[in-house]
């Protein structure tokens, strides 16, 4: 094969060196090279677009209905953005009067109609199998965390809401949580499992993450997850899940509502 | 008699047709994205002119309820984007082309020249290199934009973790709609620039792909005669 190369290359440079070329026969020469070369280029790009837009769907299970490749990349990028995530990098936050008085709220899967605020335990699975059963006053008791940030959506809008609750990290102290928290995934679940989702570690133990009673200093209405909802400003709204029933812990990727659905898993900010 | 004369440079041709179709899925992607909340309107003094964009647009184009697939795409062509972009940023300042198309002192007033020219409000163009003043104030924008489209874009894509490009762009709400108005920009420019293009003819556009335009160089005579009679009659 080397060969052959070598031997096409030397009729090529001979043919080349024996007789100059004119003027005209270089511009259709070059010409020819270039748009041939651009022809086989465009024809490869179109190919390339083809292939990736009729890729096949991952099957359903963790993740799902996103082409393969795509999906690939999303979790690449998550590995490089989780590089560079730092629970030092912290949302903006803003006085308390640029909160807006009517929150905004998109969806009540899992979360709709009203809930028995008496009667609702929030169920803590740890890793050991015991379970913790806890009611609101006594996550109520907990220090008190406010925050008033830019809530951002999937979809792309955002608002600057005032929300107050405990921290995640001090309500797994408070509940001496420590297994837990050196596991990498927290699951969430609504007390009907209809809404679910999964939370990488690092992100859950940012400072500014709440599991939230109020909104604008005032219990939260059932719309807005009464009685406890997740506020992680590190994430998109799609992960700040809506009236808590259980929580779980793994090494592997909790289920996760939306990530069946073709949207990234990090979903990270 | 014909003669070439180089103008682009083999990664200049290639990045910018790299450019074409990355730029054309960013912008399709953009809009699956987009979509979802499409609340942008072009209005004056409270009178809405137009609203991004109307149903009939989004219909044609199969744009509504592909949220997911526009992010998954959106979040791979950056990629390419990117590192063209680089590319072609650093071969225009390694390889010393960005003297070409930068403007100069000259350029902002030639711009006007150019354009009464193009315009045929005037009839003599300014004198230009291998892109006249508008073309330079153009060219160089459109850099300048596909830059900014990648501070906003990195700035609506991870907010908290690179918070200081966020708070560059004025906060998350403002660079979104930054983010939205380059593109705008984007197919604006497109517009001129296939009219120009057109315009501007065949040796031109073939510039962009095999790199040479064909001149007419009229051959110097060998022995010049100099007559103070012609002279005059020359003047």
């Amino acid at each position: 094969m080397m060969k052959v190369t070598k031997k096409l290359s030397k009729i090529f440079k001979k043919r080349v060196a024996k007789k100059e070329l004119t003027v005209e026969q270089t511009i259709s020469r070059r010409n020819f090279i270039s748009f041939g070369s651009f022809a086989v280029l465009a024809g490869a790009a179109w190919g390339g677009w083809r292939w990736l837009y009729k890729s096949p769907v991952e099957p359903n299970g963790i993740t799902g209905q996103a082409h393969l490749p795509l999906r690939a990349v999303l979790n690449t990028n998550e590995k490089l953005v989780r590089g560079l995530y730092s629970n030092n990098n912290l949302v903006k936050t803003y006085p308390k009067e640029m909160a807006a008085k009517v929150v905004r709220h998109n969806s009540d899967i899992g979360s709709a109609g009203l809930v028995d605020v008496d009667a609702w335990k929030l169920t803590v699975k740890k890793s050991n199998g015991e379970v913790l059963n806890i009611g609101i006053d006594e996550i109520r008791r907990l220090p008190k965390t406010e925050i008033v940030y830019d809530f951002k959506c999937v979809e792309g809008w955002d608002q600057i809401s005032h929300w107050g609750g405990v921290k995640f990290s001090d309500f797994m102290a408070h509940f001496k949580l420590d297994a837990e928290t050196a596991l990498e995934y927290v699951g969430m679940e609504t007390p009907d499992k209809q809404y679910y989702v999964g939370i990488d570690m690092p992100s859950a133990m940012h400072p500014q993450t709440l599991l939230a009673y109020e909104v604008n200093e005032k219990p939260l209405p059932p719309k807005h997850g009464a009685p406890l909802r997740l506020i992680i400003p590190v994430k998109y709204g799609i992960k700040n899940l809506k009236r808590i029933g259980s929580v779980n812990f793994s090494n592997t990727r909790p289920r996760d509502y939306w990530a069946e659905q073709g949207y990234d898993y990090y979903a990270g900010l | 008699m014909k003669a070439i004369k180089e103008k682009h440079p083999l990664l200049m041709r290639w990045t910018h047709w790299v450019n074409f179709p990355i730029l054309t899925i960013m912008i399709w992607s953009g809009l699956l994205i987009y979509w979802a909340s499409d609340t942008y309107t072009f209005s004056i003094f409270g009178v809405t002119f137009f609203r991004f964009f109307p149903q009939w647009f989004y219909d044609a184009l199969h744009i509504p309820r592909r949220l997911a697939e526009g992010m998954a795409f959106h979040f791979l062509f950056m990629w390419f984007f990117a590192l063209n972009g680089f590319l072609y940023v650093s071969y225009t300042i390694i390889s010393g082309q960005w003297r070409e198309l930068l403007p100069n002192r000259h350029s902002f007033k030639e711009a006007w020249q150019v354009l009464l020219h193009d315009l045929h409000l005037r009839k003599m163009a300014p004198p230009q290199n291998k892109y006249n003043a508008a073309q330079r104030i153009a060219y160089t924008a459109i850099i300048i934009m596909g830059f900014g489209s990648l501070i906003t874009g990195l700035a609506i894509y991870k907010p908290v973790q690179f918070n200081y490009l966020t708070w560059l762009c004025g906060g998350y709400h403002l660079a979104r709609i930054w983010h939205f108005a380059l593109t705008i920009g984007y197919v604006l420019f497109f517009v001129v620039h296939v009219v120009q293009v057109v315009l501007a003819g065949w040796n031109n556009f073939r510039s962009v792909i095999s790199g040479f335009e064909v001149i007419d160089e009229t051959p110097q005579p060998v022995i010049q005669i100099k007559n103070d009679e012609s002279n005059e009659k020359a003047e």
